[in-house]
């Protein structure tokens, strides 16, 4: 080696670390699926979280009223879209930690979808009721489709808003008791089916991992709105319509969610409304075989992403509990007490660990999912959602 | 969702409770018995104010419980609104009655489980009055 080239070689390194050091703008390469968000409800900001290292790594502020928010990723996993309860939509650069665009859309607003190609971010709105699409790089509006179906023009609150294959986007109408499925593909204008008389007050919707199904969970009957995405043209069925019937329902705390539902080994677990129960069905007849008695009434129930445990947290009050379900055996694994007011559950993308936020603890737990032992908490002001980019890859999502 | 009709018809004592209640801090609080579903005695021994620790889980739940359907700012949400303007002609018996009953046919559910019919009129009494602080970030 010249002496010259030795010297080059040697002065590299330090000349690249100046350069990184006096541009604060352009952190260190790296990619984002092992990157989330984790929602501190009351303040309005989020923090930006490494799942390799466990650390927060940025917190962002000034994202208005974040009670209730939810996250949808961007198809490179870079970019999370934040939904405030307020109304405001806020694109957030997870690598340049940074508010990347923000635009108020709605009075009140209830969550989020962005579309198979990834072009196309739509909003469930309760009020003004409807579903607003986005373009997801400028946000700008492209499509604003109330849900009027009363005979004065009456709006519904929007709920359960999934993504399907086809750039569908599916939703129900809590106070209209009809699903529509919103074909995006032409995002400027969208064109709606709708389904009536589905069932009444669908409070959530999820579609299935395989993108088939539609489910809408009815708080005011018993049983589960299904509509075959393949074959719409057979309508909206009900499933589980026997559940429960004749029995009292106990007062609902908390409505459970259905997104991130469970859908193990070719069973689904979803969380009964009104009862200590997981309801177990099998995905291919959509009927139960089988149901789970839990500590309480289940909020979440979650799958590993392997499919061996289904994890579930509660409505007051027994929401300081997280219960974990073996679904081979179908009963209780174990019962954890992560802390007060226990209000999501995230995998890590292959499910070695979960992370619990406690809200009134203000912290994040981190669990080893195969010990069941805490590995480390991280302080968050009043954690609700737990995001992870593995997300942009997933349907229903 | 309307919450005009409670199942109480003691529409007698709501005039008096607004006027009670438009001072939140008052001390007057045997009054307030009134507005109990069974109770209408005003010497009821139910109808203490809560202990300033008392007062505090209760907004603890106003925001995080209540705020679930309702919104942490009361805004609205699967529930309506529960903002001032929003319940300012609501007669405070029928909204008391409400919070410790629910309402059937809606996903109101009882809270009397968690809380006494003095919670509740206190309860009440905030989400008229809604102090600001209620929802401003710690």
């Amino acid at each position: 080696m010249r002496p010259v080239e030795r010297l080059a070689r040697l002065v590299t390194p330090f000349a690249a670390g100046l350069l990184v050091a006096a541009c604060a703008q352009a952190p260190a390469l790296r990619g984002t699926s092992d990157l989330g968000v984790i929602v501190e409800r009351a303040q309005g900001r989020v923090q930006v979280v490494d799942t390799t290292t466990r650390t927060s790594l940025a917190t962002l502020g000034g994202l208005g009223d974040l009670s209730h928010a939810s996250v949808v990723y961007s198809r490179d996993g870079r970019y999370a879209y934040v939904f405030g309860r307020d109304g405001g939509l806020t694109k957030i650069d997870l690598l340049g930690q940074k508010i990347e665009r923000r635009v108020m859309q709605a009075g009140n607003s209830i969550g989020g979808a962005i579309s198979q190609d990834g072009r196309v971010v739509a909003a469930q709105n309760y009020a003004p009721g409807g579903v607003k699409l986005f373009d997801a790089q400028t946000l700008e509006l492209l499509a604003d489709i109330p849900s009027a179906t009363g005979p004065n023009g009456e709006r519904s609150k929007v709920v359960g808003l999934a993504d399907a294959p086809g750039d569908l986007f599916v939703a129900s109408l809590f106070d209209a008791n009809e699903i529509w499925v919103i074909d995006a593909a032409d995002p400027r204008a969208p064109k709606v089916t709708r389904f009536r008389d589905i069932g009444r007050q669908p409070y959530d919707g999820l579609v299935t991992p395989d993108g088939r199904y539609y489910l809408a969970g009815l708080f005011g009957e018993d049983g589960i709105a299904l509509l075959d995405l393949w074959h719409r043209e057979r309508g909206v069925s009900r499933i589980l319509a026997n559940y429960g019937r004749g029995e009292e329902k106990l007062p609902v705390y908390k409505m459970p969610h259905l997104r991130g539902w469970a859908v193990a080994g070719g069973y689904a677990f979803l969380p009964a409304v009104g009862r200590h129960e997981i309801l177990v069905v099998d995905t291919r007849t959509w009927r139960e075989v089988g149901r789970v008695a839990v500590a309480g009434q289940p909020v979440f129930a979650i799958a590993r992403p392997d499919g061996r445990q289904v994890w579930v947290n509660f409505a007051l009050p027994d929401n300081g509990l997280v219960q974990v379900i073996d679904t081979e055996t179908r009963s209780v694994a174990a019962t954890l007490s992560p802390g007060k007011a226990v209000l999501h559950m995230e995998f890590t993308p292959r499910g070695e660990n979960v992370w619990i936020s406690a809200r009134d603890d203000n912290r994040v737990l981190i669990y080893d999912t195969a010990t069941l032992q805490v590995q480390k908490t991280l302080p968050i002001d009043e954690p609700s959602g737990v995001f992870f980019t593995a997300r942009a890859g997933r349907i229903g999502f | 969702m309307s919450l005009k009709r409670g199942p109480l018809r003691t529409a007698g004592f709501a005039g008096a409770l607004v006027a009670l209640l438009a001072a939140p801090a008052a001390p007057a609080r045997a009054e307030h018995a009134a507005a109990d579903l069974g109770a209408v005695s005003p010497a009821s021994p139910a109808a203490a104010a809560p202990s300033a620790a008392r007062q505090r889980e209760l907004l603890t739940l106003l925001r995080n419980d209540c705020g679930a359907c309702h919104g942490m700012r009361r805004t609205g949400g699967l529930g309506p609104a529960l903002t001032p303007a929003a319940l300012r002609d609501r007669p405070d018996d029928s909204l008391v009655a409400t919070v410790l009953s629910g309402r059937s046919g809606t996903a109101m559910p009882p809270w009397r489980p968690f809380m006494s019919e003095a919670d509740a009129v206190w309860l009440v009494a905030r989400l008229k009055s809604n102090p600001e602080g209620d929802h401003a970030p710690r």
